[in-house]
């Protein structure tokens, strides 16, 4: 029935010569493609970053270790956690925004689509700026290589007195490029979900997905710009003398934190927004239900959008606010709790009275609603503002938030990968190095992070190259050490299984999984047009309606 | 689907369908996320008012730009004109009101030019003189860069109604480009109370 | 359609090889070891005392956030059970089974009472949670100061802390000495805590949480420790290079042991006739450029103050332990003891070495 509205992609691909293929990628302006790039793009970055996140747990896997220098150490750290964010975090979800978003509408391309590929190439120079650090950052007095600040980079350890050489410039342009990006996508989104939705799809008709990628796209809008401010601001004390951070002339250094976390923590839900949105696709489709309760998804995604701005403080809990500020903040930061749990409760809903299919997808799906769980009690605690002086800035922090950041994120990312490959590619990828795949990474991220909590509990401050034996941390670190690189195995499985299944996996179809949405009723991999017929729907699953003339959708909603 | 028995259900028809013009869309979101990184330099001007250790303040050297304010507040009006003149297919009166907003503009770039120039050359006070320098500088700066970026979307719509490439289907344009000038005035009302009003 | 078939479970084998991964992954760990160096002493002599844990408070403030955090752990806890057996439960129980009939399960779209329900009891759960926070925000952070409370400021430099007692004219470094604060007769110190360079943060996790120095900023502290002892801390703010050998120790004395320990620090420098030459040559070197030692030529404010360098257990912000060769190494070259340290290594020859750390070892 599908194949009624689905076409054969027109391959005019194969006939070109290398060279001319390369250059119709660099070229493109095809949504589907840029989407593919950034996605390919954030992992690349994924490995790099990774390989470095696993040269520090060694460092630290035991007390007084010299493996790496303090200052590489701090290179490293600073590095790992700058590219997860923005080279390997935000390129990757906006990546699947930009596959996903105009085929779930039925839409021909995004809004602008030149607009889109400016997006990409600044956000490419500006990750190549990041780690080109490494060979330009000496400047005029050959200090320093890469950035060795911290990924929230506070001041005044940023300005020139402590900060010399060209380093620190590499860190705040490369952020200022991929955040410029950034924001044409978020643009973009909005113009597309606003503007070019297919006959019928009224708002409240949108998959999940999409109201999550408005909901993430308007986050952008408004949380990167502080950051970019910052970033000048910081340029402008650097390079013409001003002395916005500058300590010594009577500038604040608590103005830093507040400009980068009103920046950073609505970041952290940019980040987890996308996780929620592949998970509500997945969920379902795995389940053989309709998501539960749609409407209240989708409010729950804006109120968390709303809250999440104003409670960035909380990272600010040990720099002597009043306690009036703190209580303030600690409550908002609670508050978040509810509609994050309305949402895991939504998602058990759907589960409940399924028929539960255990693909690969639906194993990392499930990782996650326990993990992200598990990782937002975390946060509550932290939220707790009494008990975040003591948990702030030690290794219950770093727990916390690779919880969220690979217990939730990298956990759907890789979900995402597995549900939408077939449709990219037209090709399955192998199920049983899936499986490998998932419970070597489950293992390791629980051996990685699982200690780090107690470490953080037992006085072990985050950021530092080495500690000393006889405080108790030795076993801890040893674990989350040989946990991290089994957490390497298991992507380097991933690796190998993407490149067999790139030529030899199982054929795909259009509708491998047997799914509700409009990316499936088109070819695997989609012509660049998308959809031969502009598709025109009357309920949220359009394709359930196709597959169940007799029962169809638009009765209930 | 294998499973499904027949007796399909009818589906209604799809009702009348027309979306919002992406470029308004995309428009208004720009504006948006230029407020937000707006209000980041006026919270930073805002914060250190007063928290300057040495001279000058901005009492000893600033005053009002009344002049220029209403030049620029007035081409948020002409530009309105010009675009409701393209709407009706007039596009000499177009014309002309375009160009009474690019002048107003360049008036209100001009005006800046010179109070920095005094300030620089006989104040001898620059961004990185105090606390009040660096604020004033940047917030000042921002938005004469966006003057000076609107002034040079509307110098090239000029240019291309003078070579008569300008015709009633570009309305829609125009006004687009009428929307962010109306930001950039709408900023400056603020930049003005804070950095003039507030902030001396 | 394909998604339907169910792939069967495997037997033992993907134990088998994440025994394997693990067994490789531990290699490529171990290979890491050798590069393990040297802990100057540090190792054994932590091991005396108690590990710096959050729940093993001994200190009013760090007392109260730990009654608060194990009520938090236990209702997050609670609400980590039964979520998570929920989850747990409905993925066993709604499998798909083999014998299925291939039909799509009943299609439940949402329920407005269930939603309420969990909108509910989560929001009354938070609403407990904000009070039992803001009591305690309360009674740590505005707790009111007594007029016996003992001043200390303490101000942070890359990377070590300088520690002054304003009222009783001491200064020394990196080692605090606070006199017990029994219940009966509370005797609280209150710490100022500034910075001169860039942020730093004062933690010592048994006597209270942390709070940052801050350049251009004064914060305050109190700790009002019941049990003497000596607890360990560090800085828990990213401050540079060496940020993670900027250690901290709080000594908490009886009253009387303290108040000698005062009397001593009190003291201007020994002058011992045997160490003259040593400090010839330290007076004449660039050390007096950063640190002072009281009652000589040396007043640098750069580095630590030296006055009763050999009342201290450790050297360099607790980097080594403060022995006779430890402190020629670190003489000699502290980048040795301690990579990326702002203080140069000074290039003196042997003899010279000598006699400077004789010198320093006689400043008790
Ligand atoms: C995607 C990323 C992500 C997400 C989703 C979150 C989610 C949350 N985070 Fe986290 N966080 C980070 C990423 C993230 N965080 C990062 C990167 C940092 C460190 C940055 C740095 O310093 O480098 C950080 C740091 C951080 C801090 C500062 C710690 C410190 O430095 O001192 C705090 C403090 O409040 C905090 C709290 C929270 C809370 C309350 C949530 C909540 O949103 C969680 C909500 C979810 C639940 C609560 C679970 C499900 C709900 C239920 C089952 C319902 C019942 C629950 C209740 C009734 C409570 N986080
Ligand atoms: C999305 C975000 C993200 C992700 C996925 C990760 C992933 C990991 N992180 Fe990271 N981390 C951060 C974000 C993230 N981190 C941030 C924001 C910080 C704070 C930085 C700061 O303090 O400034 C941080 C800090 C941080 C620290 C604390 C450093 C410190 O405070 O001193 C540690 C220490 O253990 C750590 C470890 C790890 C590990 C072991 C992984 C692992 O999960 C990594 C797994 C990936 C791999 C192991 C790659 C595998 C590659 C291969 C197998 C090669 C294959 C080869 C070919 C294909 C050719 N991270
Ligand atoms: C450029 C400044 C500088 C000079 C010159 C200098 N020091 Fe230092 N010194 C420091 C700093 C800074 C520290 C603290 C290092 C740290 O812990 O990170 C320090 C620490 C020390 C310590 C350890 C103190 C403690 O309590 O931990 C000793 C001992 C010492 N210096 C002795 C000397 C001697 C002897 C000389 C001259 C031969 C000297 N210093 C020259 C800056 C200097
Ligand atoms: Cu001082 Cu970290
Ligand atoms: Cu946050």
């Amino acid at each position: 029935m599908e194949q009624e509205i689905a076409l054969t992609a027109v391959d005019d691909q194969a006939a070109l010569p290398l060279v001319g293929r390369l250059h119709q990628w660099v070229v493109t302006v095809d949504h589907k493609r840029l989407g593919l790039m950034y996605i390919g793009g954030g992992l690349f970055f994924f490995v790099i970053a990774g390989l470095q996140a696993v040269t520090m747990r060694l460092q630290l896997a035991f007390p007084d270790n010299h493996l790496v220098a303090p200052q590489v150490f701090n290179r490293l750290m600073t590095m790992h956690g700058t590219a997860m964010v923005f080279l390997v975090g935000m390129p990757i979800l906006t990546g699947f925004f930009n596959y996903l978003v105009p085929l779930m509408i039925g839409a021909r391309d995004l809004a602008f689509p030149r607009l889109n590929s400016f997006g990409f190439w600044l956000w490419l120079f500006g990750a190549l700026l990041l780690y080109f650090s490494y060979i330009g950052g000496d400047g005029l007095y050959g200090a320093g290589s890469a950035p060795d600040v911290g990924w929230f980079a506070y001041a005044p350890l940023t300005e020139r007195a402590f900060s010399r050489g060209n380093s620190t410039d590499y860190w705040i342009l490369s952020i200022l490029l991929t955040s410029v990006g950034s924001t044409a996508t978020a643009i973009n989104i909005v113009a597309t979900t606003f503007s070019m939705r297919c006959k019928g799809m009224a708002l409240g008709k949108m998959p999940v997905l999409v109201w999550l990628a408005l909901v993430v796209a308007f986050l952008m809008l408004v949380a990167l710009p502080p950051l970019s401010a910052a970033q000048a601001m910081l340029l402008l004390d650097r390079y013409l003398g001003a002395h916005f951070f500058d300590t010594q002339a009577g500038g604040s250094a608590i103005l830093w934190q507040h400009f980068f976390w009103i920046f950073g923590h609505p970041e952290v839900y940019i980040l987890v927004l996308p996780a929620f949105a592949f998970a509500s696709e997945i969920i379902p489709v795995f389940s053989r239900k309709v998501i539960f309760g749609y409407h209240v998804m989708v409010a729950a995604s804006c109120a968390i959008g709303f809250i999440s701005l104003g409670v960035w403080a909380h990272h600010m809990f040990a720099v002597g606010m009043t306690p009036a500020g703190n209580a303030f903040f600690a409550a908002s930061t609670m508050l978040v709790g509810v509609p994050t749990g309305i949402k895991i409760f939504n998602w058990l809903g759907t589960i409940w009275g399924g028929k539960l299919r255990f693909r690969v997808p639906m194993l990392f799906s499930l990782g996650f609603l326990f993990q992200f769980m598990v990782a937002g009690l975390s946060g509550i605690m932290l939220g707790v503002a009494p008990f975040d002086w003591q948990l702030t800035d030690t290794y219950f922090v770093v727990a916390h938030f690779h919880y969220v950041l690979i217990g939730g994120i990298v956990f759907m990312i890789f979900a995402a990968i597995y549900y939408w490959f077939p449709k990219a590619t037209g090709r399955m990828l192998n199920e049983r190095l899936g499986k490998w795949h998932f419970w070597l990474f489950l293992i390791g991220f629980h051996l990685t992070f699982d200690p780090l909590h107690f470490a953080g509990l037992h006085g072990m401050p985050r950021r530092i190259y080495t500690y000393q034996p006889g405080r108790g941390l030795e076993g801890l670190n040893l674990l989350a050490s040989i946990g991290a690189v089994v957490q390497a195995l298991a992507v380097l499985i991933f690796a190998v299984n993407v490149l067999y299944s790139l030529a030899n996996g199982e054929e795909a179809g259009p509708d491998p999984w047997d799914a509700w949405t409009l990316e499936w009723s088109t070819t695997s991999p989609p012509p660049e047009y998308n959809f031969a017929i502009e598709p025109e729907v009357r309920s949220r699953r359009p394709l359930w309606d196709l597959k169940h003339p007799e029962d169809p959708d638009w009765q209930y909603e | 689907m294998a499973s499904a028995a027949a007796t399909p259900i009818p589906a209604p028809a799809v009702e009348e369908w027309t979306l919002p013009s992406r470029g308004r869309v995309g428009v208004l979101a720009l504006i948006l996320t230029e407020s937000a990184f707006f209000s980041i330099f006026v919270a930073a001007y805002v914060f250190y008012i007063g928290k300057s250790l040495s001279p000058p303040y901005p009492r000893d050297v600033l005053s009002p730009p009344i002049v220029n304010t209403v030049c620029l507040l007035s081409s948020s009006v002409s530009i309105v004109f010009a675009v409701r003149a393209l709407r009706m297919g007039h596009t000499r009166v177009f014309g002309m009101w375009w160009l009474v907003t690019l002048a107003l503009g360049l008036e209100f770039l001009a005006g800046t030019a010179l109070e920095w120039h005094r300030l620089i050359y006989r104040e001898h006070f620059t961004i990185a003189t105090n606390l009040f320098g660096t604020t004033y500088y940047s917030l000042v700066g921002l938005h004469a860069l966006h003057v000076t970026v609107g002034l040079v979307m509307i110098l090239i719509v000029m240019v291309l109604t003078a070579g008569g490439h300008v015709t009633r289907r570009d309305a829609e344009h125009t006004e687009l480009l009428s929307w962010y000038w109306h930001f950039v005035d709408a900023v400056w009302v603020v930049v003005f109370t804070t950095v003039y009003v507030i902030g001396r | 359609m394909l998604a339907t078939q169910l792939i069967p479970r495997w037997p033992e084998k993907p134990l088998y090889l994440v025994k394997r991964c693990i067994l490789l992954g531990a290699a490529l760990v171990i290979g890491a070891a050798p590069t393990a160096a040297s802990d100057w002493g540090v190792g054994a002599a932590n091991s005396h005392l108690t590990h710096p844990q959050v729940f093993a408070p001994v200190s009013t403030p760090a007392r109260d956030i730990e009654t608060l955090a194990w009520f938090t752990i236990a209702v997050c806890a609670g609400i980590a059970l039964i979520v998570g057996g929920l989850l747990a439960y409905s993925i066993v129980r709604f499998r798909a089974r083999p014998d299925d009939d291939g039909r799509e399960p009943p299609q439940v779209y949402g329920s407005n009472p269930i939603e309420f329900a969990w909108t509910v009891v989560p929001l009354l759960i938070v609403f407990v949670l904000i009070l039992t926070t803001a009591r305690t925000i309360y009674t740590v952070q505005a707790a009111p100061r007594p007029p016996t409370a003992l001043s200390v400021r303490v101000i942070g430099h890359q990377w070590w802390w300088e520690i002054r007692y304003p009222d009783l004219d001491i200064v020394t470094a990196n080692e605090m000495h606070v006199p017990v604060s029994d219940p009966a007769h509370p005797a609280p110190t209150f710490l100022e805590l500034e910075s001169a360079d860039v942020a730093h943060s004062f933690w010592v996790p048994q006597l209270a949480g942390k709070t940052d120095l801050i350049p251009n900023r004064k914060n305050v502290m109190w700790i009002d420790p019941h049990t003497p002892g000596t607890y360990l801390g560090q800085c828990a703010e990213f401050c540079g290079t060496e940020h993670g050998l900027m250690l901290l120790r709080v000594i908490v004395q009886p009253r009387a042991q303290w108040e000698d320990w005062v009397a001593s620090q009190r003291r201007p420098a020994a002058r011992d006739g045997a160490a003259g030459h040593g400090r010839e040559i330290f007076e004449s070197t660039a050390c007096v450029n950063c640190h002072t030692v009281r009652g000589t030529v040396a007043d640098g404010r750069f580095g630590p103050d030296l006055t009763h360098i050999m009342s201290r257990d450790t050297l360099g912000a607790g980097a080594a332990m403060n022995t006779p060769d430890n402190l020629k190494t670190w003489i000699k070259d502290p980048n040795l003891i301690k990579p990326g340290v702002l203080m140069p290594a000074m290039n003196l020859n042997d003899a010279e070495l000598a006699d400077v750390a004789q010198y320093l070892e006689t400043l008790r």
